[in-house]
C-alpha cells in the first residue's frame, strides 16, 4: 500500500454555519482517520520532530502507539512531556514547530502530528469522563510548599510537575477560575471551555491547591508569600498588558483591546448576555486591528456576536501576518475582510462619545526590519474613512507590570518583562519565572516549557544546587 | 466565596455591607477598591474600600442600588455570600503630613473619602471634610466623619439639611477664607469632581480625584478603565484610581461611563421582570 502524499482531512463545520455559533470549528478525527494518518508516519531514524517541539514531545513514539492501537501507550507517552494535549492539540502552531521539519513534508504534507495529539488527548478525557483517571505517580513528600502565581500554561505545567516531584503546591489565580489566556482569551469556537477545565481537573486530582481571587502584588507581595511558608516561587503571571495604538479617538466608547473583548465574550460570557450580566456592544460594522491570532479570535467573535461586516485591518500583507495559516483560513472562509496594508490614524466619535467611522491610511512594504519583516511604509495622501460601530484593538500586549512594581530587586527588560536565565531563574533568589511574563507574548506551548524548566530548577534550587 | 457579616441601610438604597475578606483586610490601604462578584452569572464591578478591620478579616463596602447588579447584591442577606471579591486593587492614596487640606464627599463617594479621612488625621493634617447630599434621608455617616475632621461641612442640593446647595458651594467659602491650603482630595459624581477641580485649578490647590471608571479586570490586563490624564491614556485600576483632577479629561470619562447605558436598561428591566415571577 502507498502512503498517502496528503494529510487526512479533518472535518469542520461549514463556514455559513459556524460563523453563527460558538461551537468547535474543527470537528477532530474518528479512530479510522487517526489510524489512517498515523500509518503515514514513517518512523524515519532522525525524529526531527522532536526537536521541533518546544517541549520535545515523544512524536513518533505516541505516534506508533496510535497505529498500534495501543491507545492508552500513546496517552501516557504524551503526558510524559505535556500535560495538556487536548489544548496544544488543538492551539499549537505545529505547522512551524513539529510539522515544519516532518520528513514526510519533503514530498507532500507533513503528518497531521496535531491532529493525532488532539485525537489521543480527546479519547483519554473521554475515558476520564467515564471516572478512569489514572493518575501520574507522585514522589515521597518533600514537605516543602511551593506558590504558582498565574493559571495559565505556564503556571498549569509548572505545577503539575512540582506536585509529581512531591512538593505542596499552592496556585495563585487573580480571577474567579483557571486557565489564563486558555479561559479569557482563545474563544470557545477555537477552544471548548469545557476540554480546558476537564484538562485544570486534573490538578485537583493531583493535589494542587488552588486559590482564586488573589492578585499577587496586591493582595500579598511575594515577600509576603515567603513569610507565609513558601520555599520558593513561579511567576508565570502572563503578558496581561494591552498595547494601544495612541492614535486619537482611540479610547471613544465602542473601541476595545482584545483583551476587553475575548474576557468579557469568553470568561464573562458576555454573547449569553441578559442571562449573563456582563454586556457587550454587538457591532454591526467592526474593526479589527492587528495580523495575529489574537486579531483573528477577535475577528471571528464579532462574526458570532452578530456583525454584518468585520473589518480585518493589518498594516503589513498577508503573508507577514504573525498569525497561524489555518486561523487566516477560517477567518477568511466565515467572510471577514480583510483590508492589507492598511493603518488607522485616528478614530472619530458622535457626540454621545461612541465610535462612528475610523480613517486609515494605505501602505506600502519597504525594507526588511529587526523582526525580518518588510517594514510598512505609509502613502501619502491615501486616506480614507470605514464607518464602524466597533473596533477592537488586538496590536499586541505587555507584561502586566503588577508584580514587578511591587517585589523589590526583581530585574526586568524594556518592555517590563521579568528578566530570568536560562533556568528560570529570576534575580531574586527563590524567584523562578517563565512564560509571557519573561517573553512577552508567545504561545501556549512555549510557556508550558518555560513552565516545565522552572520547575526542574525549583527542585535543584530546594536541593541547594541553584543559588 | 465571601460571607456578607453585616448589611445595614444608610439612606434610600444606599447599602452597607461588611464582608469576611481577610486576604484584602490584611493589605487594603485607604483609597484601594474590590472587584465584587454577586454571583456565577453576574458581572464584575469596582467597589471602594468605605472601612476595614484587620483583626477580624473584614472590610467594609457602601453601594447605591442603580442597575441589575446593586440590586442583586442587595438581595443578598446578612450571612449569605458572594462568589467573589478580589483586591485591593489600584494604588493607595498618597498621604503624608500636608498641612491643612479639604476632603469632599459627594453621595456614595462620602463613604470611600472617610478611611482617607481617618488616615490624613492621624498624620497629623486639619481635614475640612465636605460632604453633599440629595436631601435630608441621604445622610450618613455624620458622626464618623465629624470625630475624624478638623471640620464637617454638610450640604444637600434641597436645603433639608447642613447648607443648601452643592458641596462646590461650601468649598468656594472655605477656599477664599482659607490661603493655606494645601491639598484637596474628591470622590463623587463625575460632574462634581470636575466642578471641585475647576475651583481648585486657578488657585493652584492640588486636587486628587479618585476616579470610578467602569471596569472589567481591575488588574491592568483588559484596559475598559482607560482615562485621559494630561493627553495620555491612563488605566484607572493599574494607574489610578487616584488622578491628578486638573488633567483628567472628566467630559470623556462621564461618556465612556455611559457607554453601556441601554445594556444596563436591558438588564435591570429582565432583572424586575423574573422578579416579579
Amino acid at each position: 500500500m502507498s502512503i498517502n502524499k496528503i494529510q487526512t482531512r479533518m472535518k469542520e463545520q461549514l463556514p455559513e454555519e459556524r460563523r453563527k455559533n460558538f461551537s468547535e470549528v474543527p470537528l477532530g478525527y474518528t479512530k479510522e482517520e487517526a489510524l489512517i494518518e498515523a500509518s503515514r508516519c514513517l518512523q524515519c531514524l532522525t525524529r526531527p520532530c522532536i526537536n521541533g517541539c518546544p517541549v520535545q514531545i515523544n512524536i513518533p513514539g505516541f505516534i506508533k502507539a496510535i497505529k498500534e492501537e495501543n491507545f492508552e501507550i500513546a496517552i501516557e507517552i504524551i503526558h510524559e512531556s505535556d500535560l495538556l494535549p487536548a489544548v496544544t492539540g488543538r492551539v499549537c502552531p505545529q505547522e512551524e514547530q513539529c510539522q515544519v521539519v516532518c520528513i514526510m513534508g519533503k514530498a507532500g504534507e507533513p503528518v497531521g502530528i496535531g491532529r493525532l495529539e488532539r485525537f489521543i488527548a480527546d479519547w483519554d478525557l473521554e475515558r476520564r469522563k467515564k471516572g478512569e483517571v489514572r493518575l501520574p505517580k507522585k514522589a515521597e513528600p518533600r514537605g516543602k510548599k511551593i506558590a504558582v502565581i498565574g493559571s495559565g500554561p505556564a503556571g498549569l505545567s509548572c505545577a503539575v510537575d512540582l506536585i509529581k516531584m512531591g512538593y505542596e503546591v499552592t496556585m495563585f489565580e487573580a480571577f474567579h477560575t483557571s486557565g489564563g489566556v486558555l479561559t479569557y482569551g482563545i474563544p470557545e469556537f477555537r477552544l471548548p471551555k469545557a476540554i480546558v477545565n476537564e484538562e485544570i481537573a486534573f490538578l485537583d486530582k493531583l493535589g494542587v491547591k488552588r486559590i482564586f481571587d488573589y492578585l499577587v502584588g496586591r493582595t500579598s507581595t511575594i515577600e509576603e508569600l515567603f513569610k507565609s511558608g513558601f520555599s520558593a516561587i513561579f511567576i508565570g503571571s502572563g503578558a496581561g498588558l494591552p498595547q494601544f495604538m495612541h492614535i486619537p479617538g482611540e479610547n471613544l466608547g465602542g473601541i476595545y483591546s482584545a483583551n476587553e473583548f475575548l474576557t468579557r465574550v469568553n470568561l464573562m460570557k458576555a454573547y449569553k448576555f441578559p442571562d449573563y450580566d456582563t454586556p457587550i456592544k454587538h457591532g454591526k460594522r467592526v474593526a479589527v486591528i492587528g495580523g495575529g491570532n489574537v486579531a483573528m479570535d477577535s475577528a471571528r467573535t464579532a462574526l458570532r456576536l452578530g456583525a454584518e461586516h468585520v473589518y480585518l485591518i493589518y498594516r503589513r500583507s498577508r503573508e507577514e501576518m504573525p498569525a497561524r495559516l489555518e486561523e487566516v483560513i477560517h477567518a477568511e472562509e466565515e467572510g471577514i475582510e480583510f483590508l492589507l496594508l492598511t493603518n488607522p490614524v485616528r478614530y472619530i466619535g458622535n457626540e454621545n462619545g461612541l465610535v462612528q467611522q475610523v480613517e486609515c491610511l494605505k501602505m506600502k512594504l519597504g525594507e526588511g526590519d529587526v523582526s525580518g519583516r518588510r517594514r510598512p511604509i505609509p502613502i501619502e495622501g491615501s486616506e480614507f474613512k470605514i464607518d464602524i460601530d466597533q473596533a477592537i484593538v488586538a496590536v499586541g500586549t505587555n507584561p502586566n507590570p503588577i508584580i514587578a512594581l511591587t517585589t523589590k530587586g526583581l530585574k526586568t527588560g524594556r518592555h517590563g518583562e521579568i528578566w530570568a536565565d536560562e533556568n528560570g531563574q529570576t534575580s531574586v533568589p527563590g524567584v523562578f519565572a517563565g512564560g509571557d511574563i519573561v517573553t512577552g507574548a508567545a504561545t501556549v506551548i512555549t510557556a508550558m516549557g518555560a513552565g516545565r524548566n522552572a520547575a526542574k530548577s525549583i527542585e535543584r534550587y530546594i536541593k541547594g544546587e541553584l543559588t | 466565596m465571601f460571607k456578607i457579616l453585616k448589611k445595614e441601610e444608610l439612606g434610600p438604597g444606599m447599602i452597607l455591607m461588611e464582608i469576611e475578606a481577610p486576604y484584602v483586610a490584611k493589605s487594603v490601604e485607604p483609597g484601594q477598591f474590590v472587584i465584587v462578584r454577586v454571583d456565577e452569572k453576574g458581572e464584575r464591578i469596582p467597589l471602594t474600600i468605605a472601612d476595614f478591620d484587620r483583626e477580624f478579616g473584614k472590610i467594609t463596602i457602601v453601594f447605591q442600588e442603580i442597575g441589575k447588579t446593586t440590586h442583586l447584591l442587595n438581595s443578598k442577606k446578612e450571612g449569605e455570600s458572594i462568589v467573589d471579591v478580589v483586591g485591593p486593587l489600584g494604588n493607595k492614596t498618597e498621604i503624608e503630613s500636608f498641612g491643612k487640606v479639604v476632603c469632599i464627599g459627594g453621595g456614595i463617594g462620602v463613604a470611600p473619602i472617610f478611611p482617607i479621612v481617618r488616615k490624613l488625621k492621624s498624620k497629623g493634617n486639619e481635614v475640612i471634610s465636605i460632604v453633599g447630599y440629595r436631601s435630608k434621608s441621604y445622610v450618613f455617616w455624620e458622626e464618623k466623619m465629624k470625630r475624624e475632621s478638623s471640620n464637617l461641612l454638610i450640604a444637600t442640593n434641597d436645603g433639608t439639611y447642613g447648607e443648601k446647595g452643592f458641596v462646590t458651594d461650601i468649598l468656594k467659602k472655605v477656599l477664599s477664607s482659607n490661603s493655606d491650603i494645601r491639598r484637596v482630595f474628591t470622590i463623587g459624581p463625575v460632574v462634581m469632581m470636575k466642578a471641585v477641580s475647576d475651583l481648585t485649578r486657578d488657585r493652584k490647590i492640588k486636587t486628587i480625584a479618585s476616579l470610578n471608571s467602569l471596569m472589567v479586570c481591575g488588574m491592568g490586563m483588559c484596559g475598559a478603565c482607560r482615562v485621559m490624564v494630561g493627553g495620555e491614556t491612563k488605566f484607572t485600576c493599574a494607574d489610578g484610581p487616584d488622578f491628578d483632577a486638573h488633567v483628567v479629561d472628566f467630559d470623556s470619562l462621564a461618556k465612556r461611563l455611559a457607554v453601556y447605558k441601554e445594556e444596563e436598561k436591558v438588564s435591570f428591566d429582565n432583572w424586575k421582570e423574573s422578579e416579579k415571577v
